[in-house]
């Protein structure tokens, strides 16, 4: 028998105009309920932190050190050292993801080992961030001899970040149309005056969005951290990137981990406060890239 | 890179206005007197989690009162941690809740480092349960030496005396980098290192606290301070060595019967760190403040004569 040739089971097209209704109704609302179900547990999150967190905030907890008083302590040397390591990521993870994205894109050849390249640099953006707490221990703090410093923590979480700003970048300067890059090399320009004075400033709100949020990854992260050591009592400004440090999340771990009541409020607190930079930092990319979209 | 060498920057002052009126009474006692302002440096120190309030609170004052011109800094890598990175000169100075071994002397000595001991004050390691566990009151060493041998097979309370509930028995202690894990092994296994590993094991102090105070079945060990800090969570048992049973008390711990779990704590200074200014005025205040800080620490502090002799001897 021609199997081409069966005619549909049940004969006659029945339209079941109401079933299949009903079936789209089921649909949505079971859509409606992963929202709900996923807006209300981050509400109750919110909620929570800042019923707990809202009390302890005041002028004196941003600019005073951390105690072994609950009453007396503050996050000034984390939001220090916070603002020290950002800096630093920044300072670090830029110039080297743009140019690796810069050369990918305009100068490599399209052969196996750009693929491989970029085939690995998508796979690293995925390796769970502890891992590059050991490579960070055992590269910066032990073999370079940084020791538990601002250089080595930076360090450690610029390579975190790196396959990040890399992947931003490579597709903010892949979206500039060649045209652009055709007409730069038709009135004369060399690659890199097309790459210098065309490419880079068409693609520059996208590569600094996607930096911004990569380092408000940076500004989260907690457990490459605590491997490298930076698990440490800090009363005190850094003031050179070979001090020690603490930051923001760390000293979150540390209140969360006493098992003391008045130190988790003081660490509701400090999420509290981390939680509106990463917000300030995330809309700050996002308003880059809707001022300069076109 | 550019030094700021401010010490005090504007807005702290106000800053502090509401801390001091908390801690004048501590703090504050003598500490103006011997404050000197030209002091700068960084003091790096690790070690003993069970060391740890002791130094973190000397540090905090030591800061306040040099107008953070010194920076302390302390972390908690656990006793072996810590003599780790003192053997390796990365730190100036080692928290120890034991003395230092052999093996840790002798990298000490190839980094051509002389470590200072000092023994600055007095614990009980403390046998710790849930404040809902009402049938265990005290605990012999014999019980517990079962308990923690290795390859000991108890999991329920019942395995360890008949007459306890069946109930599961889950451990809780430090992990092998801590000095209190050594202590305990040496003074209730008979051999140093020798425990079970079947058991929640953290150097971090706080860890086994929350971990015993939020398991009913739950039974660990560490520092008096970590106890006495958590009164309300967790029920300290008493040990029994063969002359009755003990509860750790400071008065117990002082007068020796609270044995064999009553230890002394140290700190160990590199001599070379020593003439440094800064450090000598560290060490200067952490043996000068003992008698107040130690206690608020949770732990015991010596009589004055040794406070006296330390001091002599770091000159």
């Amino acid at each position: 028998m021609n199997p081409g040739a069966a005619p549909p089971r049940g004969g006659r097209f029945e339209p079941r105009v109401a079933a299949r209704r009903r079936a789209g109704v089921r649909f949505k609302w079971l859509c409606r309920f992963a929202v709900a179900f996923a807006v209300a547990s981050l509400l109750v999150l919110l909620v929570h932190i800042l019923a707990t967190g809202l009390p302890t905030l005041s002028p004196d907890f941003l600019v005073t050190f951390p105690s072994r008083f609950p009453d007396r302590a503050g996050i000034r040397s984390a939001i220090l050292g916070s603002l020290w390591l950002l800096t630093l990521v920044a300072a670090m993870s830029f110039p080297l993801g743009v140019g690796a994205a810069v050369y990918l894109e305009e100068y490599a050849p399209r052969n196996r080992l750009t693929n491989l390249l970029q085939t690995n640099i998508a796979n690293l953006a995925g390796v769970p961030s502890i891992v590059y707490g050991l490579l960070g221990l055992a590269v910066f703090v032990r073999f370079l001899s940084l020791e538990r410093s601002l250089l080595a923590g930076a360090a450690t979480l610029s390579l975190l970040v790196l396959p990040l700003v890399i992947i931003a970048a490579r597709e903010a300067i892949r979206a500039v149309p060649d045209s652009l890059r055709e007409a730069a090399y038709a009135l004369g320009a060399t690659r890199w005056q097309a790459i210098r004075h065309h490419v880079l400033p068409a693609a520059l709100p996208g590569i600094l969005s996607g930096t911004i949020l990569a380092l408000s990854r940076a500004g989260g992260e907690t457990a490459p951290l605590l491997i490298i050591g930076a698990l440490t009592f800090i009363a005190f400004d850094p003031v050179s990137v070979m001090d020690p440090f603490t930051v923001l999340p760390i000293q979150i771990f540390n209140w969360t981990a006493d098992p003391r009541e008045e130190f988790h409020a003081l660490a509701a607190g400090a999420i509290v406060v981390l939680l509106g930079v990463l917000l300030l930092m995330n809309a700050a990319a996002i308003l880059i890239r809707n001022r300069y979209e076109r | 890179m550019s030094r700021r060498d401010r010490p005090l920057r504007p807005g702290t002052a106000w800053a502090h206005g509401t801390a001091w009126a908390a801690l004048a009474a501590i703090a504050l006692s003598g500490c103006g007197a011997d404050s000197d302002r030209s002091l700068s440096g960084l003091i790096e120190i690790d070690g003993s989690s069970t060391v740890f309030p002791i130094s973190q609170a000397m540090a905090e004052e030591f800061q306040i009162a040099y107008r953070r011109a010194v920076r302390v800094s302390v972390g908690v890598s656990g006793t072996g941690g810590g003599f780790q990175r003192f053997c390796n000169g990365e730190t100036e100075i080692a928290n120890a809740s034991r003395r230092i071994n052999d093996a840790e002397a002798a990298s000490c000595a190839a980094h051509g480092i002389e470590p200072v001991e000092l023994q600055v004050a007095w614990d009980g390691l403390t046998v710790v349960v849930h404040p809902s566990n009402d049938w265990v009151d005290c605990v012999s060493v014999t019980e517990l030496r079962r308990l923690w041998t290795p390859g000991s097979d108890i999991v329920n309370w019942r395995q360890v005396r008949p007459a306890w509930p069946d109930e599961d028995l889950r451990l809780y202690g430090p992990d092998t980098d801590s000095g209190t894990f050594d202590y305990f092994t040496a003074a209730v296994v008979g051999e140093e290192g020798a425990s079970r590993h079947d058991y929640a094991a953290s150097t971090d102090d706080n860890v086994l606290v929350a971990g015993v105070s939020g398991d009913p079945g739950a039974l660990g060990y560490f520092g008096y301070a970590y106890f006495e800090d958590n009164r309300g969570h967790l029920r300290a048992l008493e040990v029994d060595a063969g002359g009755g049973c003990v509860a750790p008390t400071r008065e117990t711990i002082l007068d020796g019967t609270y044995t064999p779990l009553a230890r002394p704590m140290y700190i160990y200074v590199r001599r070379d760190a020593l003439v440094r200014p800064e450090v000598n005025a560290f060490v200067s205040f952490y043996i000068d403040h003992a008698a107040t800080l130690i206690p608020e620490a949770g732990y015991m502090p010596l009589e004055p004569e040794a406070y006296a002799t330390l001091r002599a001897r770091i000159g």
